[in-house]
């Protein structure tokens, strides 16, 4: 109700003037219609391990948390998911990985990570146990297949500010496998 | 370098919304009165009250309202809040007069601003008329009305606006 009061292009993230006429109905006695967009700047607290995850991010580094029964959760949790037992110190892990599974996006949509053909891929790191959702930048689905190599490829240092997209994209790593 | 800078405690993770709001064909017609200019309100076949905006039927009848009701320029503040609460994307000096407007002819107020006269004059019962933006900047929207000032006339009844405060 703000822009009623104000007549303000933007008002509390709530931009309302650009009023357009529906063709399909008609100039004259069509319903109007206007782009609206609605934008919360949230700012979440992280905690100390994701803390920790973003903190390794930041400086180039992936890191998982010891869990019950060897097992190493990327990214890391408190809690083990399988014994919801307080999980351990955490590990580097990565930063090549393996695809356990993967989707191909060949229109992406504005705000993806990609703004060209990108594939959604699963990808256990060497040292995890789980699979993190990211981005596989790879020319065409035809060179995408569950169980290839990839791995994470960071922006320059000085752009790292500790968030999942320090990590640009993966990006297919003929390297032979773990190890 | 890394190392020496603080851990992360914090993530910003803006939501962004794109929608596309359709108005309906009764607030169409009412915002396109006001890129002409005017207010255009709809009546009630039952009970005939007139709605401005209307939404395209009567909440209490539960009827469509077709008949449409050219309204006038002038009207009654209602009811009215001071704010002095400064906030983000604010456009106006604080303080300023958030009102409820009846206007003449209508059966429900809605919000407008209340500009040239103090802020401590602003009262019930204060008459008061649209301010218009100019011709080539109207378009079909509130922000079509710059503002409602005092008419001058001697101020309504209380008992001409007591139902609809």
């Amino acid at each position: 109700m703000f822009y009623f009061l104000h007549g303000a292009r933007k008002v509390r993230g709530i931009d309302c003037e650009e009023v357009t006429v529906d063709q399909t109905a008609g100039a004259d006695e069509g319903v109007l219609t206007s782009a609206h967009v609605l934008e919360y700047p949230y700012s979440r607290s992280v905690g100390p391990v994701i803390g920790a995850f973003l903190t390794g991010l930041r400086d180039g580094r992936i890191l998982g948390a010891s869990g019950s029964n060897g097992s190493v959760v990327v990214p890391p949790t408190e809690y083990d998911p399988e014994t919801a037992e307080a999980t351990g110190e955490l590990v580097e892990v990565g930063p090549a990985g393996t695809v356990t599974s993967w989707a191909w996006i060949a229109d992406p949509a504005p705000g993806q990570p990609l703004d060209h053909p990108f594939a959604w891929v699963l990808v256990r790191l060497d040292g995890a146990t789980t699979s993190v959702l990211h981005v596989l930048d790879a020319p065409s689905p035809s060179e995408v297949r569950t169980g290839m190599r990839v791995r994470a490829d960071f922006l320059p240092a000085t752009e790292r500010v500790g968030r999942i997209q320090d990590i640009r994209a993966f990006v297919p790593a003929d390297d032979g496998g773990p190890g | 370098m890394a190392e020496a800078r603080e851990p992360v405690t914090t993530l910003d993770t803006p939501i962004r919304l794109e929608y596309l709001f359709s108005a309906g064909i009764a607030q169409s017609k009412n915002l396109r009165g006001l890129a002409e200019g005017r207010f255009v309100g709809q009546r009630c076949p039952v009970c005939s009250k007139v709605y401005v905006p209307s939404r395209g039927s009567c909440p209490v009848d539960g009827v469509p309202t077709d008949e449409e009701v050219a309204l006038g320029n002038t009207g009654t503040v209602t009811t009215f809040c001071v704010v002095n609460v400064p906030f983000a994307g604010q456009s106006i000096e604080i303080p300023y007069i958030v009102a409820q407007v009846l206007l003449d002819g209508a059966d429900i107020s809605f919000m407008g601003l209340i500009q040239e006269i103090p802020a401590d004059q602003v009262r019930m019962g204060l008459r008061v008329e649209a301010v218009w933006v100019e011709p080539d900047q109207l378009g079909p929207s509130m922000a079509s009305v710059k503002h409602f000032r005092p008419t001058g006339e001697p101020d309504a009844e209380y008992a001409s606006y007591k139902d609809y405060t």
